[in-house]
């Protein structure tokens, strides 16, 4: 599905990210975990074809449909509005929705059982709804990638365990490929079926989450001691990090 | 995720009564109405049942004519090409508003914040102290309007970003600029015919409109307007950013440049049929979104049906509330700029303003 060799993209003039390797196949889940600033959201704008690669070989097999960060839009558009506008690619520059578009969206809004949602105010929407709205918005392109920013930044157990879960749900029963970035370890235990870990523009970990997610490597690239814990009695496991409270370095 | 069905419904405030009426059938019905009543207006009495047969009569004789000739040449030669002007400057400006708005994602912009207003009114200054009219007139408002729109943009847009606020700064920094080229070419107008003509004519009026003006304003509003309508599900998705539209598949510089040249040559028709008339795009858009909400579809033929009765009502004060007419740009600044506050204010409530 993508398969990306010796990436190299520059923003503004500064290289971000300097030979980057990356494959996927069709069918499986990728987190993308890293710092702040290190180059994630570059990364997935280069993914989606909003930055061209200065060098290096890029392709992507399919459409791709984009979830962008949780956003407020400036005017009061409603849920379905702003999920119609999935549709563009499918429009000429003169089209606008018809019949057909709103039937896929429709589709999409009863899948993800949104469709109360229809004519409510996007931006009276929770972070939990929107980002649903988003990705109702991301699947009616009718895309085969799905690549999305943090997806779970802002959300609550809850509503993170939700999106995971119908993410898992899309590539399951939908042969959807996933791409997602994410600050939270747990998030690509829970269902990446590969990790790239980003420690710096030049210098990466990838691999299926069983080998690379690792306390080690979680522990190098947040530069932070991460313990890996596992759970008494569940077959399931988590990261944790160690807080250094050291305060007193602050004031010197 | 608790079912919301107290969330704010996306239809507009008034919207939401409104719901099982369409608003557009009734906002034309609404104009036909205000233009049979405008046109009895004046110191030549005439009742609205008068002015519908003379009108009908040129399509289909319905009765036998019973009026004065006089009547006749009142309602269709010094009436009608006045208010027809001024429903389609109404039309113009609001549609390129509400089109402006959404492609920059900012609710207070309009054709004269982001200085194509100035530049086109420069470019008739010039025309006139050149003596030029009518159409040379009109190519010259056109090519400033264009002209500082291209400014605008270029001052505005850092690292290809257009960030809203920039936007406006640079709106405001081309029109001080085109405000004083227009002072510096008032100077050296002769004082006793041009500069007079100059004056008035940027004052806005549509007193003296015949059918020429009317042909003149129809010529760049029209075409400007279907073409805007056209992109109205591309303007849609602009006003989620740049970069998620472009994420989307939307020819994002083409959607800007076709609306920015669309709404130079309303601007320039608008100005050189009337002079410069500020605040209609600007205030027309948001009463149009509380009736029907965001979707510029609907958006945009009610923005300018809504700016069409606004406007004709504005000139109707113009020629009645003193014995004087009234130039066109002092009534819609009058009205616009409180109105403009408290957008403003309400924005800023909302926190609106923070982001780019």
């Amino acid at each position: 599905m993508i398969e990306a060799s010796d990436l190299t993209v520059e923003r503004g003039g500064k290289t971000i990210l300097r030979n980057y390797s990356l494959s996927l196949t069709r069918g499986r889940t990728l987190a993308v975990l890293g710092a702040n600033g290190v180059g994630k959201t570059t990364l997935i704008n280069t993914l989606i074809g909003l930055i061209k690669p200065r060098s290096g070989h890029l392709s992507i097999a399919g459409q791709v449909g984009f979830v962008p960060q949780l956003f407020e839009v400036p005017f009061a558009y409603s849920a379905l509005d702003i999920a119609l506008m999935g549709r563009a690619r499918h429009l000429g520059l003169f089209g606008a929705p018809g019949k057909k578009d709103y039937a896929i969206v429709r589709h999409y809004f009863h899948m993800l059982g949104i469709e109360h949602f229809e004519p409510q105010t996007f931006n009276s929407l929770s972070g939990g709804q929107r980002q649903l709205v988003m990705i109702a918005q991301a699947l009616a392109s009718e895309c085969e990638l799905l690549v999305l920013d943090e997806p779970c930044a802002a959300l609550d157990y809850k509503n993170q365990d939700k999106v995971l879960g119908l993410l898992e749900h899309l590539r399951e029963a939908h042969d959807m490929t996933i791409v997602f970035s994410t600050h939270m370890p747990q998030h690509a235990v829970e269902i990446a079926s590969d990790v790239l870990l980003m420690t710096s523009g030049n210098s990466y970990v990838s691999g299926p989450t069983a080998q690379a997610l690792s306390a080690e490597n979680l522990t190098a690239l947040y530069d932070l001691p991460i313990a890996r814990a596992d759970f008494n009695g569940l077959s399931k496991h988590t990261y944790a990090p160690v807080f250094r409270h050291d305060g007193a370095s602050i004031d010197g | 995720m608790p079912n919301s069905s107290t969330k704010a419904q996306a239809t507009g405030w008034v919207g939401r009564k409104l719901a099982s009426v369409s608003v557009l059938p009734v906002l034309i019905a609404l104009l036909v109405a205000v233009i049979l009543y405008s046109i009895t207006i004046g110191r030549y009495d005439l009742s609205v049942r008068d002015v519908a047969y003379i009108l009908i009569d040129n399509i289909h004789p319905l009765v036998t004519p019973y009026w004065d000739p006089v009547q006749e040449v009142v309602v269709e030669q010094v009436r009608l090409p006045r208010i027809l002007a001024a429903v389609i400057v109404g039309f113009g400006l609001a549609v390129s508003g509400a089109a402006l708005q959404g492609l920059f994602r900012n609710p207070l912009v309009d054709p004269g914040i982001i200085g194509v207003t100035s530049g086109a009114g420069f470019g008739g200054t010039l025309a006139i102290l050149i003596g030029l009219q009518g159409y040379l007139l009109l190519g010259l408002a056109f090519l400033f309007g264009v002209g500082s729109v291209f400014l605008v943009k270029l001052l505005a847009t850092v690292r290809g970003r257009t960030s809203m606020l920039t936007l406006v700064l640079a709106g405001v920094v081309i029109s001080a600029f085109f405000s004083a080229a227009i002072s510096i070419a008032k100077l050296l107008a002769d004082p006793f015919q041009k500069l007079p003509a100059i004056t008035y004519w940027l004052m806005g009026s549509i007193a003296s409109s015949n059918y020429l003006d009317v042909l003149l304003v129809a010529a760049a509003v029209v075409p400007s307007a279907v073409a805007i309508y056209l992109l109205r599900f591309q303007i849609n998705i602009m006003s989620l950013g740049e970069e998620k539209a472009r994420a989307l598949g939307t020819k994002v510089v083409l959607v800007q440049w076709i609306i920015l040249i669309a709404s130079a040559l309303i601007s320039a028709g608008v100005v050189a049929t009337s002079g410069i008339i500020g605040w209609v795009g600007l205030v027309i858009p948001h009463v149009a979104r509380a009736l029907v909400g965001a979707d510029h579809q609907k958006l945009l033929p009610v923005s300018g049906v809504l700016g069409a009765i606004y406007l004709l009502l504005v000139d109707n004060l113009a020629r009645t509330l003193t014995t004087a007419e009234i130039p066109l740009g002092i009534i819609t600044a009058l009205i616009g700029v409180p109105v403009f506050a408290v957008i403003l204010r309400r924005l800023h409530a909302k926190g609106g303003w923070s982001s780019d």
